[in-house]
């Protein structure tokens, strides 16, 4: 997943599980069944997981753009110099 | 939401939360529930009325215990156990109950009820203090839910007595 997946996938596990949950509770309520909240939540829980769980195609819509490798070789990577910074440390203010 | 397995592990916490949730709006839906119960019993017979060799009154009856307790149903009722206690004052308890018959009610349709029965638990005093004994006879319920908070309640009925002398 990209960033915007990521965000995504979090707010609708969040948004889906809250709805799923009022419906169940409303359900339960009006018609007088335990059982009745407890099946539709369930329901939801399901659903919700095969939603934002696995890695779904639309959640990559952003993709990030990664240096391709054979780019990356053309510029090495900078060397700490090797005496400067340990030099500079130990130099005491008389 | 990195990877799987810690979407996973969101889900599951915040699905498992928001279950904790509901059950408890559950429970507390019981509050709006205000309940009508009656209930009626008539002591049919005495059907002996002795001093045990170890000094104890005891009396056994026969009763008839009829009720209606259908509104303390909600939809977050699991079961109700109802008992009828006599209860009673001697010189040594300001209050003493004694439980004489019980039983489970599992749903609706079963709490309007009659029972004609004996005492299904004997009716012992500590004592000797039940000659001419006024008495109550309440019956106490208590409402198990399926999640959440017990309700229990009574109705007393009063006027019984029992015999001047055993028999």
């Amino acid at each position: 997943m990209d960033w915007q997946g990521q965000k995504l996938a979090e707010q609708l596990m969040q948004l889906m599980l809250v709805a799923f949950a009022v419906v169940a509770f409303i359900a339960g309520y009006v018609l007088g069944s335990f059982q009745t909240m407890l099946l539709i939540y369930a329901a939801g829980v399901v659903l919700t997981s095969l939603i934002t769980i696995p890695n779904w195609p639309f959640f990559n819509r952003h993709p990030l753009s990664w240096l391709d490798p054979s780019e990356a070789e053309k510029h090495p990577k900078p060397q700490p110099a090797s005496s400067g910074p340990k030099k500079k440390a130990s130099k005491k203010v008389n | 939401m990195h990877s799987f397995g810690y979407r996973a592990n969101a889900f599951l916490t915040f699905a498992i939360t928001i279950l904790a949730l509901i059950c408890a709006m559950a429970s507390l839906s019981d509050n709006f529930n205000s309940p009508s119960p009656t209930s009626q019993v008539q002591v049919l017979n005495i059907n002996w009325f002795q001093k045990k060799p170890d000094g104890d009154d005891e009396v056994s009856l026969t009763l008839n215990i009829s009720a209606n307790l259908q509104s303390l149903f909600t939809w977050n009722t699991k079961q109700v156990f109802v008992f009828l206690a006599a209860e009673y004052e001697t010189p040594k308890n300001s209050l003493n109950q004694v439980s004489l018959w019980d039983g489970i009610i599992p749903s609706k349709e079963h709490a309007q009820f009659w029972i004609h029965t004996t005492n299904k638990y004997r009716f012992i005093d500590q004592g000797s203090n039940l000659r001419g004994k006024n008495f109550n006879l309440t019956l106490h319920w208590h409402v198990m839910p399926k999640t959440g908070k017990m309700f229990a309640d009574k109705i007393v009925m009063s006027g019984y007595r029992l015999p001047e002398a055993y028999r």
